[in-house]
């Protein structure tokens, strides 16, 4: 078992980052740094980290430097999960072997990567990590865009967001996908644990990281990550974002245990209308242009489905 | 030890790829993380066998692709274990970004590489292709002829590159199919002498030292980089020849077998000379024999180890020859061949002229005759008698068509 914090209320839980230091050169609002904060803060463990290259390798590790004050790896793009997959097999086996320096700590395997570093590039590597049943979490800090290259469209990126490789302009507007369904596709590995996280709701957060450092085998966290630069906000609104995309249901808080059991982690009490969440954003602006009017309608519409199908998922036990 | 020990006759006969399986299972390695491909696919499989019969304790993770198993091999050799893992041509090429990465990051794992053509076309057969496209990458590079050195120089990888002076990953090399699925008489070490001799591995910088966390693969940029690959870069054409003349000197004191960065043949009075790796050595040695005796003096120059390029081995090997043949089992696109060029810088400083001409020979594991071996020795000798290159720098050799030559 794993060892978790004891938290009592936020005051205490941000001043208790022992492990990832606020010297770093993320940008003054980035999510990256409070999700990361948030996820290593719920345990008390020994902890073995990984980073695909990313808006959090190229801020927090920068030779002569580290952020991070547990062991910590970075490789490349697309394989920060295999990275943390072949450290968890060599504690396996000189445990096996009884070679372990300090036989009795019990470590954690944790890697972060970004949507583009997820969703697309290193999606192989954490399939087959999650297929092989590593025990490990794969953290997603997901900005739905390619935010250290500078702003270019991943298959997280959603219908209508204006991205450099998928701009808005006088005859688009925009990303013309959906926004790849990463929880289904990694619940469908039947992994023991998936869930989606944002960083405004740190209680929900940790509940959930503790939960999945808890379990053995792989587990999957998406966790909303707004990016001042890329969705184009004032970098003293990311809280308040992130609260216009849990209380929208445009990131809607969840969890799937074993592949099948579905929970609906955060009900709002007043739904926002997803207008308001893509108003707040500068990538969305054109949107709001009268020939791109039915997109917001058809936004609000697939977001009304998403969650009505989630509810029904998690009536039925399915 | 919670695992058997195996039995061994004091000759096995083995094929290079069970013979490089074995060496893996007496050096213990703590994870294997690999991804199947021909020719190198027993090796991996002979390991996975040893395992399920309980030869061996340790983690083997097949993993999806071999970029993942290079990727997981990084990990665990940060994690501080002895990991190794083998691949083949299209596979090392998807690799191959991982293989600075180990190199950078300064870690000890052993790879074997079973020689193979690159595609396209496609091709499945033995050439050095894949050897030559990672040439650069960082990595200490062994060359086996036969599958007995397949056996040795997987345990001499080990100890060169767990060394902690070397900290660098090494690959041992080996003739796809004409090497690694041809059997013949292994001499072997018993388990306890063989893992005697590679020694426990040593941790350092290890992630599982919670007490000492680490960081691996940070980021350097113009401020740092360039010292990060000088000192990288130093380090394996200072430290590492010296390193590995000491390992051959102690493997020698155990077994009675000697080897050499440049393995020398008939060199001592030779006027023309072939210089080779992997199998075509054997043939080269025989044929330069014959040739003896209808008064050529021939000598032939086998490279044991091409990463660091032995410069002043070979120099010195050289300093009496009249002709050298450098024989490339690549197509350089574009260029020479990556052992005339060598070979040429090798000299280049030195008051040695010898004449110098490239062969290019056996792409996809076409055959090298000894009757192509004998023309080219006689072509040699005809250089020296001219005194000058009488043909064209770089040849093709036993390819159908028109003649093939430029330069």
């Amino acid at each position: 078992m794993s060892e978790m914090k004891n938290i009592k209320n936020l005051k205490e839980f941000s001043t208790s980052a022992d492990r990832f230091e606020g010297a770093n050169l993320l940008c003054p609002g980035c999510a990256h740094s409070i999700i990361v904060r948030e996820v290593l803060n719920a345990t008390n463990d020994d902890l073995v980290l990984s980073a695909s290259t990313g808006c959090l390798e190229v801020c927090t590790a920068v030779y002569p430097y580290t952020s991070w004050d547990a062991s910590w790896i970075h490789i490349g793009f697309e394989n920060s999960s295999t990275a943390v997959a072949g450290a968890e097999t060599m504690y396996k086996a000189l445990k096996k072997k009884g070679r372990l320096k300090q036989p009795e700590r019990n470590p954690k395997f944790v890697s972060f990567a970004g949507d583009g570093a997820s969703y697309d590039i290193g999606f192989q590597w954490i399939s087959g990590c999650m297929e092989r049943g590593h025990n490990m979490m794969h953290v997603v800090l997901d900005n739905e865009v390619y935010a250290n290259t500078g702003g270019q469209r991943s298959s997280s990126t959603p219908i209508g967001s204006s991205a450099t490789t998928s701009p808005a302009g006088r005859v688009s507007y925009g990303e013309k996908r959906n926004k790849k369904d990463m929880m289904s596709i990694m619940a469908a590995h039947g992994i023991p644990y998936a869930a989606q996280v944002a960083p405004n709701k740190w209680k929900d957060m940790v509940k959930k990281i503790q939960h999945g450092l808890s379990v053995e085998g792989p587990v999957f966290i998406n966790a909303v990550s707004p990016c001042t630069t890329e969705w184009k906000f004032d970098p003293k609104d990311t809280m308040h974002i992130t609260d216009l995309a849990t209380d929208s249901l445009v990131f809607p808080l969840y969890e799937i245990i074993d592949g099948t059991e579905l929970n609906i982690t955060y009900r709002p009490k007043n739904v926002v209308p997803v207008e308001e969440y893509l108003a707040a954003q500068g990538r969305f602006k054109h949107l709001f242009k009268d020939e791109y009017k039915y997109l917001i309608k058809e936004w609000q519409e697939r977001v009304d489905a998403k969650w009505a199908y989630l509810q029904r998922r998690e009536e039925s036990r399915v | 030890m919670a695992f058997d020990k195996m039995e061994l006759r004091d000759i096995e006969v083995w094929d290079g790829n069970f013979a490089a399986a074995q060496a893996m299972r007496q050096s213990q390695i703590d994870v294997v993380a690999a991804y199947p491909i021909t020719p190198s696919t027993p090796i991996v499989e002979g390991y996975a066998q040893f395992l399920a019969d309980g030869y061996i304790e340790g983690e083997f993770v097949m993993v999806e692709s071999e970029h993942a198993a290079m990727s997981g091999c990084i990990g665990a050799a940060a994690a501080g274990g002895r990991v190794a893992t083998a691949t083949s041509s299209q596979g090392l090429a998807l690799m191959s970004e991982t293989l600075y990465q180990a190199s950078g990051m300064r870690l000890p794992i052993v790879l074997n590489l079973v020689n193979r053509a690159l595609a396209s076309p496609l091709n499945v057969n033995g050439d050095h292709s894949d050897m030559y496209m990672v040439r650069d990458s960082g990595w200490i590079q062994f060359d086996a002829f036969c599958p007995q050195e397949a056996y040795d120089l997987n345990l001499i990888a080990f100890r060169v590159a767990e060394d902690h002076d070397v900290r660098l990953p090494a690959i041992v090399n080996q003739d796809g199919f004409m090497t690694s699925h041809t059997a013949q008489g292994v001499h072997t070490l018993t388990d306890d002498v063989a893992y005697g001799f590679v020694g426990e591995f040593k941790p350092m910088n290890d992630m599982l030292d919670f007490e000492h966390p680490v960081t691996h693969g940070v980021q350097t940029e113009e401020d740092w980089h360039f010292e990060h690959k000088a000192r990288q870069h130093n380090d394996l054409m200072t430290k590492v020849m010296p390193k590995i003349k000491e390992v051959f000197a102690d493997f020698e004191k155990l077994t009675g077998r000697k080897y050499s960065p440049v393995e020398k043949y008939d060199m001592d009075d030779a006027d023309v000379c072939v210089v080779c790796l992997g199998t075509s050595v054997e043939t080269a040695r025989e044929v330069a024999k014959e040739m003896r005796t209808q008064g050529i003096k021939a000598g032939v120059i086998g490279l044991r180890v091409i990463r660091p390029f032995p410069f002043f081995e070979i120099a010195e090997a050289l300093k009496n020859v009249k002709a050298i043949a450098a024989l490339d089992r690549s197509s350089p696109n574009g260029a020479a061949g990556m052992l005339f060029n060598e070979i040429a810088g090798s000299l280049y400083n030195t008051q040695n002229r010898a004449l110098l001409s490239g062969y290019i020979y056996g792409l996809g594991g076409r055959d090298l005759t000894k009757a192509h071996l004998v023309s080219l020795f006689k072509e040699l000798q005809a250089n020296v008698d001219a005194g000058k290159v009488t043909t064209q720098l770089q040849q093709f050799i036993g390819v159908r068509g028109p003649k093939l030559a430029y330069l």
